[in-house]
């Protein structure tokens, strides 16, 4: 069977030329990078190449990188390490509402720990408003936590503002860059964000292995004790072959981003153009313009994401909703909810995420097959016969 | 992950549409947490004729709506109102475990219509009763 995956904002594959970078860090190259003989050198400098490689692409210094377990991880660390390293100035943060759970879930362990947060509401593209932000520093607001782009919708948030009224209240920036980093061009002067959080496995990199951008000043209490690797920052025996992993992802992602972010929006524009067309009451989710250059989010009216899902994948097709049923809870997307979403409209979202190896015959193929999908299950749903009978009544 | 049973009800649902002159409707599930069922009862001598359904939701209310349809024809009122929640997932070999609390409403959505089937009879019967009287 043909198949198509569309949900390159969960995972993506690890491209070969990654791969083979790694490799020999598995065998040959397997040394301790804390040791101080010639296997444990070897990997120490890669460790340290690859951290240049890094810092060169956002504009950090190397000293400002620290290698982490990943996306959730630097999120953590960043949140966390921030707040208690800072609590004896004060103890409200600032996020908000459609943060990925890594942050808003980081949140919430913090007022559990007597800590004030505010959640900034967003309009309904799912935008922050700066005005906002500037309006909820208090004199003990420590940290200011607000993503990139969003993971659902994929709407771009307005970073640079943003930073630019922490730096002038002097009140430390976090950012999510997890989307962002290898899709979009990153340089943490111009977002002037003090903390910034990347994964590999989100630009064709491998899982289990991120970053946490520290700019030089900042104080965080560290999350993992014990070696004194990454500076004392983050203890315990480097990663090495998925640090060089992720640093050879993260320069062939920059390499080529504009051609390649080009050839993805005009993917995602037919994408969504031809849902448009051919599903009736279908509402385009996030940002019309301000938006990843791979996501497309609709909500499909009178039927709900996991049976759309699990049709799609009968034809070969991964996708992902912000359904109750495929996050586990009884809940919705908070994102949806967020963007003021009824419940029964985010139940029924779906997000297709386009990839480097999607190719217009892709998007066509699912033109072809999703209307036939939610005609089938519009027909199964009690919502569409009553929205349509009140219409002809 | 789902059980064959549950697949092939998914793909293949039974008796999906509405009864238009069904003896019992029932209402079952919330927006909220995203399963809504209804279910369309016909009955003759205090039997279930033909049931049917519509159900917004995930694959496991899906499942469940057209396997308590199944079930439930041929069986008398009593009959089917012991069908349960939990007898519905075991004639589906079984649903992953958080699915069993939010969407598997199936047998409630039937014991609703069949309680509104009863109200009615109890209703037209009153009003035939009072229509002796006058």
């Amino acid at each position: 069977m043909k198949r198509i995956y569309l949900d390159h904002a969960a995972t993506t594959p690890v491209a070969p030329a990654v791969l083979e970078a790694m490799l020999p860090y598995f065998t040959e190259k397997f040394g301790n990078p804390s040791t101080l003989y010639f296997y444990g050198r070897e990997a120490k400098q890669a460790i340290e190449d690859a951290r240049e490689k890094v810092a060169a692409i956002i504009g950090a210094r190397p000293q400002e990188i620290i290698f982490t377990g990943g996306g959730s991880e630097s999120d953590n660390y960043a949140i966390k390490g921030a707040a208690f390293a800072n609590e004896a100035r004060g103890k409200h943060v600032i996020t908000s509402a459609v943060e990925h759970h890594a942050v808003f879930d980081t949140c919430k362990f913090l007022e559990s720990r007597g800590f004030e947060v505010t959640y900034l509401p967003v309009d309904e593209d799912g935008l922050v408003s700066p005005d906002e932000v500037a309006k909820a520093i208090r004199p003990d607001t420590i940290l200011i936590t607000i993503m990139h782009a969003n993971n659902e919708v994929g709407t771009i948030e307005p970073i640079a503002e943003i930073g630019r009224i922490a730096r002038e209240k002097g009140v430390y920036f976090h950012t999510d860059a997890v989307q962002t980093a290898g899709a979009l061009p990153i340089n943490v002067d111009e977002l002037k964000v003090d903390l910034l959080s990347m994964s590999a496995h989100k630009f064709y990199g491998p899982k289990g292995v991120g970053v946490l951008y520290v700019r030089r000043g900042t104080k965080l209490t560290p999350l993992i004790h014990g070696g004194g690797q990454e500076r004392k920052r983050r203890a315990g025996t480097e990663n090495v072959a998925e640090i060089v992993g992720l640093a050879k992802a993260l320069e062939l992602a920059q390499e080529g981003m504009t051609a390649r972010n080009e050839r993805l929006i005009r993917l995602r524009d037919r994408l969504m153009n031809g849902l448009l067309e051919k599903i009736p009451e279908l509402k385009l989710n996030g940002h019309p313009t301000r938006r990843l250059p791979g996501n497309v989010n609709v909500s499909v009216l009178y039927i709900e994401g996991e049976s759309m899902l699990l049709n799609l994948d009968f034809k070969g097709i991964a996708a992902s909703s912000g359904s109750a049923c495929t996050s586990g809870s009884l809940e919705p997307s908070h994102v949806l909810l967020a963007m003021g979403m009824p419940h029964e409209v985010a139940h029924g979202s779906l997000r297709l995420t386009l990839g480097n190896e999607n190719t217009e015959e892709d998007v066509d193929y699912i033109l072809e097959v999703l209307p036939g999908i939610v005609e089938k299950l519009r027909a199964m749903s009690p919502f569409y016969s009553q929205a349509h009978s009140q219409a002809r009544a | 992950m789902y059980s064959e049973k549950v697949m092939d009800h998914f793909q293949n649902p039974r008796n999906v549409g509405e009864i238009p002159d069904a003896d019992g409707v029932g209402l079952e599930g919330n927006p909220v947490c995203g399963d809504v069922m209804q279910i369309w009862i016909k009955v003759k001598d205090d039997r279930i004729m033909d049931a049917k359904f519509k159900t917004f939701g995930c694959g496991a209310a899906i499942a469940t709506s057209s396997m308590v349809t199944e079930l439930v024809k041929g069986k008398t009122l009593d009959e089917a109102l012991q069908i349960s929640n939990a007898a519905v997932a075991q004639a589906l070999d079984g649903l992953p475990s958080h699915k069993m609390h939010c969407s598997n409403l199936a047998a409630d959505a039937l014991h609703k219509a069949i309680d509104d089937y009863r109200n009615k009879a109890r209703g037209d019967a009153q009003a035939k009763d009072a229509g002796a009287a006058n």
